[in-house]
């Protein structure tokens, strides 16, 4: 018998008042494969991890870690890290504190002197300067935020990471440092890792396998090396970023 | 029928409002009392309750400090006008002092910190939600309701009746200078009769009522920061919103506070 997936979504729905945002979405993560989500804006991505996070309650189906219902969130969280489409870094508090906040925290916290040296490593990590971690994040360029918000999702070593839009708003070189630092931190760590994303070239560098959600459904899931050919018209229109397609575009 | 329609849509109008009034009610109360229960239960941020007490407290020192001495300036000199039509200008000092500890004091440094901090931590909380700090907290094994909330609210119950306290003295202060500098009363019979006619209760209920406000005060803020809107408009409607409310909740728990306390 098999090992159940990591992540298991059957029959998610969601609606915020009248708008459907997730009308059954049914997606699996196999442990320590890496999945990328892409999908137009609107398509309910992002409230698919809130969904999984319990940020937000879905109004019916299942989600299931590891084949079981999630029963102790705080569990689940402790092995667990995020990159934040903005970054999310805490304006009142430097680098160093953002990056070590978790390990802060509880009764095995770690000391100020201990925390900083886990947060310069990490910060050495994502190719930040230790010097960095004494600064706030608005003295940081975006690009830096992006690092400084990855350096902290993977400061627990977690088991599974999110990145929630790791390069928009960025540059393309720094876009593809960005990518490959992904990969090689969900590889080094044998995380599971969900990514939602538009960017194309995301895709391509951090997937194992690509699942596509549109209209609340996911319309075609595969492994990334199918992706070109996946005979889904949808999946093509949006992949090679053409306004002609079934996909509407509102002009 | 065009009329009935008419009475029918206002009924309805009024109807929606009413719904939607209870329930705000109703989050503020579910949050209120989340929140308590948090305060309670561990962990506690005792390093975040210490940095809001400097910032809801010791912060909001000067702008107390300066309206309740132009307050109790002011009050001196329309207690004499007012107490010299009847030959009672000897009530001044005992007037001020017990204006200021009861219901001044407490009501000026509510309003002053409901627009000083009250929009400070709405406006706060209300970015943190959304640029997804909030979200970040939860993902990091963090209950924002404990890490934001709990000593913010502390921090402000607290720290109230501390700045009432002060807020008074410097009040009855401004009075004393009003009293010797311009209306000629001698400064030892003036404190003196500030001292005599003063009573324990006259403080203390004050001081309670610098508690609760600055319980509200601090609700308000974090209540309305949680719930802001999206964007840089939704965040100025938060810290409106918690300014407003914050204010008429004051004036309308001192009214209902002075009837517990002093109501025979």
């Amino acid at each position: 018998m098999s090992a159940p997936a990591k992540i298991a979504l059957n029959g998610v729905m969601k609606a915020f008042d009248r708008n459907e945002v997730l009308r059954g979405v049914d997606l699996s993560v196999d442990k320590g494969s890496s999945l990328v989500v892409i999908g137009g804006s609107g398509t309910g991505k992002s409230v698919l991890l809130k969904c999984i996070l319990g940020i937000v309650t879905p109004d019916a189906g299942e989600i299931l870690i590891d084949g079981a219902a999630l029963n102790n969130r705080e569990d689940f969280l402790s092995h667990f890290g995020m990159l934040f489409q903005g970054g999310a870094l805490f304006d009142s508090l430097p680098v160093w504190h953002n990056v070590a906040f978790r390990l802060r925290q509880g009764k095995a916290k770690l000391g100020k002197a201990d925390a900083q040296e886990l947060a310069i490593e990490k910060l050495r990590r994502v190719g930040l300067k230790p010097e960095v971690a004494f600064q706030f994040p608005a003295e940081l360029s975006g690009g830096m935020q992006k690092r400084v918000g990855l350096a902290r999702a993977i400061a627990s070593e977690p088991s599974v990471i999110f990145f929630d839009e790791p390069t928009t708003g960025l540059d393309p070189i720094m876009a593809g440092v960005i990518n490959e630092l992904i990969r090689e931190i969900v590889v080094d760590l044998g995380a599971t890792a969900i990514t939602i994303t538009h960017d194309m070239s995301s895709v391509r560098a951090i997937a194992d396998h690509v699942a596509m959600l549109h209209a609340g459904k996911v319309r075609w899931h595969g492994p990334v090396a199918d992706i070109d050919t996946s005979g889904d018209a949808y999946v093509d229109q949006f992949i090679n970023g053409r306004a002609d397609g079934p996909i509407e575009s509102v002009r | 029928m065009l009329a009935l329609n008419y009475i029918f849509e206002a009924l309805a109008s009024i109807g929606r409002s009413t719904l939607a009034l209870f329930a705000s009610v109703g989050r503020l109360v579910i949050f209120a009392a989340s929140a308590l229960s948090h305060m309670l239960r561990a962990p506690f941020y005792p390093r975040e309750l210490a940095a809001q007490l400097l910032k809801i407290g010791y912060f909001s020192l000067p702008v107390v400090g300066l309206t309740t001495l132009f307050t109790g300036g002011a009050l001196a000199l329309q207690i004499y006008a007012g107490g010299a039509r009847f030959n009672a200008e000897s009530v001044v000092p005992s007037i001020v002092a017990i204006g200021m500890v009861r219901e001044l004091g407490p009501v000026l440094a509510g309003l002053m910190v409901a627009g000083r901090v009250g929009a400070s931590i709405a406006a706060e909380i209300g970015t943190m939600k959304v640029t997804e700090q909030i979200d970040a907290l939860t993902t990091l094994s963090t209950n924002p309701m404990k890490y934001l909330v709990v000593p913010r609210l502390l921090a402000a119950t607290i720290a109230m009746p501390l700045l009432v306290l002060i807020g008074n003295i410097i009040g009855i202060f401004g009075g004393f200078l009003v009293g010797t500098l311009r209306l000629d009363f001698n400064a030892a019979a003036y404190i003196n009769n500030t001292v005599d006619f003063m009573e324990a209760g006259d403080v203390t209920s004050g001081l309670i009522k610098a508690a609760v406000f600055g319980f509200i005060v601090a609700l308000m803020g974090t209540y309305s920061g949680f719930h802001s809107g999206r964007g840089a408009q939704g965040v100025g409607q938060a810290t409106t919103n918690a300014v407003v409310s914050a204010s008429i909740l004051i004036l309308a728990s001192n009214y209902l506070l002075t009837e517990l306390l002093f109501s025979a």
